[in-house]
């Protein structure tokens, strides 16, 4: 049980940086962090004790009562590649940002218009 | 597992200096240190296909942020905020003592409650006769999560392709 | 003593790149063709496949890169490899469902020889697809965010890097 804990308190840390922090890449690292926690806790649950790949290497063996589970594994494998997607975009929109206006902090990004 | 929970107290340790350096490539270094040990903790819970997606992922993220950072060099400047720090500490002390409290109902870890997946592996390899279980749930069982994944990794190159190439708008003479 | 060269790092690295390269292309290939066999997948082989292409752009700088990877060939693999998907798709709905595996034939067991290269139905050809369409759109967008000049590049001379 303390492993679901542990994976809470890192979603927690996620969450503290994005909120708290005022530096754009801060917020990125923070939304990263709860990537990986999310992730980690799906593949925490699917775990079976002295379980096994789920992969055949012969017609019979090993026998399907012992592999763990595999359909959290391909859910959480798509997650992974569109967490990848998300801070491409996110870091070039701070690169951008910081082309027009030479910080990276967001208490100066507030001009509305030009 | 004992080696679980010392890969999870590695992990948060990096995280928490990944947050409160105010060296910006320092930072990054350490966001890859948490991926990678990420990595390590999918191969100990048997899903290799994860691990080896999550080291590759890693590496490439890692080269984008620096490039975000480290050419320009940029120093964090820190400040006190007193109020707003302990208010959000207080509320995750809330969600903590809540959130272990709903741990208790779930099953234990090690023992999950696997009813679809039981049919999946009982029947899987016999029915379309490829050897790696979740190769077979992703592409024939599941694929239209495949195509809405294609659209997505479609989607995003094309936007940041389009984006990253116009021009910005300096407004130099209007007030 | 040793002076940096106008482009790329250096020679070191020039030298070491050349050789792996193909290894990493080749060890990409494997893991995708693999991918219903032992541990491998689309995701997975077509991001090792991108890495190695940009290796060669940033250890042997922009314009060396560009002679023979062009931007064309990149945005025609990215278009390539979701059209084959989709067509594979098509095909199935002609006989019988959307993305029905077409190769199976009713009442037999194991599409094809089990653990042998060419079983299993159009699982190879969707993990040829997919991963054609990751490994050309992250290096599309590598391209965009490092190697490019931002704003649309020069306005007199129209050079993009």
């Amino acid at each position: 049980m303390t492993e679901y804990f542990l994976c809470l308190v890192l979603f927690c840390l996620g969450l503290y940086a994005i909120l708290i922090k005022r530096n754009l890449i801060k917020i990125i690292i923070g939304l990263a962090i709860m990537e990986y926690a999310v992730n980690l806790f799906f593949i925490l649950i699917g775990y079976k004790n002295s379980g096994t790949v789920p992969i055949f290497s012969s017609l019979k063996e090993p026998r399907p009562e012992i592999m763990v589970d595999p359909v959290v594994q391909t859910i959480i494998l798509t997650n992974v590649v569109i967490g990848l997607a998300i801070t491409f975009v996110l870091v070039l929109i701070a690169m951008r940002i910081y082309e027009k206006y030479g910080t990276y902090d967001i208490r100066k990004v507030n001009r509305l218009k030009g | 597992m004992i080696q679980i929970q010392v890969l999870l107290v590695f992990m948060i340790i990096a995280a928490a200096i990944a947050i409160g350096t105010s060296d910006l490539l320092g930072a990054v270094v350490s966001i890859g240190a948490v991926g990678l040990g990420l990595a390590i903790v999918f191969l100990l819970l048997q899903s290799p296909d994860l691990a080896i997606l999550q080291l590759v992922v890693e590496i490439l993220s890692l080269v984008i942020l620096i490039r975000a950072v480290g050419i320009k060099d940029t120093v964090n400047v820190r400040e006190r905020r007193f109020i707003a720090t302990s208010i959000s500490v207080i509320l995750m002390g809330l969600f903590l003592v809540f959130a272990s409290l709903a741990i208790l109902e779930i099953p234990k870890f090690g023992n999950p409650a696997m009813k679809l997946s039981f049919l999946y592996l009982k029947d899987g390899f016999r029915q379309t006769g490829v050897p790696n279980i979740v190769s077979a749930i992703m592409l024939d069982y599941r694929s239209f999560d495949m195509l809405a994944q294609i659209v997505i990794a479609f989607t995003a190159a094309i936007g940041v392709v389009v984006i990253a190439r116009k021009k910005i708008y300096v407004n130099k003479d209007k007030k | 003593m040793i002076k940096k060269p106008a482009q790329g790092m250096t020679l070191i690295v020039k030298t070491i790149t050349r050789y792996t390269v193909v290894l990493i292309l080749m060890f990409g290939m494997y893991f995708i063709m693999n991918g219903h066999l032992v541990h491998g997948g689309c995701f997975a082989g077509g991001i090792i496949v991108a890495l190695s292409i940009i290796h060669i752009m940033l250890a042997f700088g922009k314009d060396v890169a560009f002679k023979r990877i062009t931007e064309r060939a990149i945005k025609l693999c990215i278009g390539l490899g979701a059209f084959s998907f989709l067509l594979l798709g098509i095909i199935g709905f002609t006989k019988g469902a959307f993305l029905y595996n077409f190769f199976r034939k009713p009442g037999v067991d194991y599409i094809g020889q089990p653990f042998s290269l060419f079983s299993s139905g159009i699982m190879p050809l969707m993990n040829l697809a997919i991963s054609l369409t990751v490994a050309s759109g992250f290096c599309a967008i590598f391209l965009a965010l490092i190697v490019y000049k931002p704003g649309g590049g020069d306005k007199n001379t129209g050079r993009k890097l």
